[in-house]
């Protein structure tokens, strides 16, 4: 069962969209994520899909006409990077308004300034309030997986919102590794067909949509989004459930490994939590009980599961892959820290800001850590919660 | 088939309808309504609106003027929006997953969502070739946010970010020309047009933009009694000196060849137009007449260039 491959991050996403045969894909190249626009435009050329692809002229006008073919009734596909998302930002917040299940991968890149092509979360943090559900993919088999369970969660009834799938750029988006892929019917049959309730192409019922949306209306339909929000998480436990039975991967909301008896642990998104494994096991092998959460459904965040989760550590490091720049801490330690305090779990944080605009994140890093942790597991002491990792020193 | 204002308003009932919430004396509305009315009974429309008067008073939510379906989503990727919703219809017709009946694309935008912050969206939806008609509906500022000038202001005009000072006597840039823009694109059909006599070139044009495959783009002039200074029983009046002043041609480009519409016996002085318009009051001022000459040299030009279009391309 499967079809063994070698395949990296971006061509891994290329073929689960070739797989899904969307009826509309419009894309504008940027680095890291080029690739799959371009793999996916030969999936065209040579009549391999029923899409038309849209090669638009930017971003801003990718995710514009992802906007009107999904309002239209089809199913829209985008890919882009950190500056590409940021020319969307504004039509981000109109799809997830307009309850359009808009499905986009995001091959997370440092945004400008100044201009970096490399591997940060900055990209997808600055949309993390947008309204999109957001998964995050350790390797290109949990991109790839990710992409195929995207449609069944965002165009759920309970939900209608648009998803985005993150991988990091370069280090899984260029990096060919063993995946193991689904048969194309198998995925046809998994993904389903998109019946949309309402819209513009429908003759018999002409619709409107995007209005001017006053006092007496805009914070009841802002709460109907947040709503669905809440309600995305069941659905992607049903369809994470679902995908296992198919393939036998299991996927939940994040990943415990090794946190069972852990004494402390690191949070951490992506790429790095390949690392972190590496790192956990090294220490268990010394008798060091080090533990790791990796967090795949970071937008609905599920705070009450991992205040629950990390309940019983002595210590806990947050890796923040982009700095907020506010003297306060990254945006995951932020959830982290809220979600515990909200639940009366009383453990030290810290976090670290790491891996900026590619700076690379090695074992020795990641061990780094857990020997800080280590430290406050002693003497119970998080002092200097807001710390760098992997900063030259003397350049702070 | 002659064209038969009666006849027309007989047979086709109003696309947008009544309570909308533009001005009175608006020249937007009657140019919405012409260009819908221009689409057979039985096709469908999709309606892309750019963010702008017609839009915010089109579509108050739970309350829309538009009988057919209708997507506004920002200011500036009207032509992106309609160009993804064209796509859509592409792709599912080519799938089976549509009806039989046609649906048809058109996008509203004002000046200030097409010239300006629209351009670069227009542009990439009229060179990729969607099956689309661009309607500008060019009222010389961007009037839904009070009035600022914008590049199809015309020179010399008062706006509140180009007033007319005691040192800056008003907007002190010519006005782009769109539509050479629009041909520059080397689309089927592009053509200048206002509601003039019974509406019958505005109508005509619209039809053929409409039934012509592949993009295409009106660029309509449409008086604004706030932002122009005009009494609003005035609006056809004022479209009517707009053509016969020459300052806006009616003319057509089919396939890159120029036709003409209408060529005034004989032109009116510019400043009949400029005259009933409060925003050109300026000009009228002892000492200012070097104002109205350059108006009237530049409207000279555009003129002269426009019958050399003509005589070159029919060539």
């Amino acid at each position: 069962m499967g079809i063994r491959e070698r395949l990296s991050g971006n061509e891994a996403v290329a073929v689960a969209m070739r797989q899904i045969n969307p009826d509309v894909v419009a894309a504008f190249p940027i680095t890291p994520s080029t690739e799959i626009p371009q793999y996916f435009s030969t999936f065209v050329a040579n009549g391999q899909v029923d899409t038309e692809f849209v090669a638009v002229e930017s971003e801003h006008s990718a995710m514009s006409a992802c906007i009107g073919a999904e309002a239209a009734g089809a199913r829209a596909m985008t890919a882009t990077s950190a500056n590409g998302l940021s020319l969307m930002w504004e039509m981000i917040y109109i799809a997830s308004s307009l309850r359009l299940p808009i499905v986009l991968n995001l091959v997370n890149r440092a945004v400008s300034g100044p201009l970096n092509i490399h591997n940060d979360h900055s990209d997808a943090m600055g949309v993390r309030d947008a309204g999109w559900i957001m998964l995050f993919s350790e390797n290109n088999q949990e991109a790839y997986d990710n992409t195929l369970m995207a449609h069944r969660i965002a165009e759920n009834p309970n939900v209608k919102l648009p998803l985005m799938i993150c991988q990091d750029g370069f280090i899984t988006s260029h990096s060919i590794e063993n995946i193991e892929l689904l048969e194309d019917d198998k995925v046809k049959e998994f993904v389903g067909e998109y019946k949309p309730e309402h819209y513009l192409l429908n003759q018999k019922e002409p619709i409107a949509v995007g209005p001017l949306d006053l006092q007496s209306y805009l914070f009841e339909h802002k709460a109907q989004q947040a709503e669905a929000m809440k309600n995305a998480k069941q659905v992607i436990k049903e369809v994470s459930e679902d995908f296992e039975k198919l393939t036998g991967r299991k996927y939940e909301f994040f990943e415990e490994y090794k946190l069972d008896d852990a004494e402390m642990a690191i949070v951490c998104m992506n790429s790095t939590a390949g690392t972190t494994k590496a790192v956990v096991d090294k220490l268990r092998e010394q008798g060091v009980k080090a533990g790791l959460l990796k967090v795949r459904m970071y937008r609905p965040f599920p705070a009450e599961e991992i205040a629950n989760s990390l309940s019983n550590l002595k210590a806990v490091a947050v890796l923040d892959k982009a700095d907020s720049l506010n003297a306060a801490g990254g945006a995951l330690f932020e959830d982290v820290v809220s979600g515990m305090y909200v639940n009366n779990k009383n453990v030290p944080v810290v976090n670290y800001v790491y891996g900026i605009g590619g700076r690379d994140t090695k074992e020795t890093d990641i061990e780094e850590v857990y020997s800080d942790l280590s430290k406050i597991v002693e003497t119970g002491k998080a002092e200097n919660p807001y710390r760098y990792l992997g900063l030259r020193k003397g350049e702070k | 088939m002659a064209y038969n204002l009666k006849e027309v308003m007989a047979t086709k009932p109003s696309r947008l309808t009544a309570g909308h919430r533009m001005c009175a004396g608006c020249g937007a509305p009657p140019v919405a309504r012409m260009v819908m009315r221009a689409l057979k009974n039985e096709d469908h429309a999709v309606v892309a609106n750019a963010t702008g008067c017609m839009e915010v008073s089109t579509f108050i939510y739970p309350y829309s003027a538009w009988t057919d379906s209708y997507i506004h989503t920002a200011f500036e990727c009207a032509g992106a929006t309609l160009a993804g919703a064209e796509a859509a219809y592409q792709s599912m017709k080519k799938q089976g997953k549509l009806g039989e009946g046609e649906t048809k694309f058109i996008a509203f935008g004002g000046d200030g969502g097409t010239y300006d912050i629209g351009l670069q969206s227009l542009s990439g939806a009229m060179e990729r070739g969607h099956d689309m008609v661009y309607v500008c509906y060019d009222n010389g500022a961007y009037m839904n946010t009070g009035i600022q000038r914008s590049s199809a202001t015309p020179k010399f005009a008062d706006t509140t970010t180009s007033p007319a000072g005691t040192v800056i006597p008003g907007k002190m840039q010519s006005r782009k020309d769109l539509a050479k823009i629009m041909v520059g694109h080397h689309i089927p059909y592009v053509a200048q047009t206002l509601g003039y006599l019974n509406f019958a070139d505005l109508y005509q044009k619209a039809e053929k933009a409409i039934y012509t495959e592949g993009p295409a783009f009106l660029n309509v002039l449409a008086p604004c009694p706030r932002g122009w200074g005009y009494p609003t029983e005035d609006l056809m009046k004022i479209n009517k000196l707009a053509v016969d002043t020459c300052y806006w041609p009616l003319y057509e480009v089919v396939d890159g060849v120029y036709h003409i519409s209408y060529k005034p016996k004989e032109r009116l002085p510019i400043e009949e137009f400029l005259k009933p318009q409060k925003r050109f009051r300026h000009m009228f001022k002892p000492g200012n007449e070097w104002m109205i000459e350059e108006f009237q040299k530049e409207v000279d030009s555009r003129w002269d260039e426009l019958l050399k279009l003509e005589e070159i391309t029919n060539k």
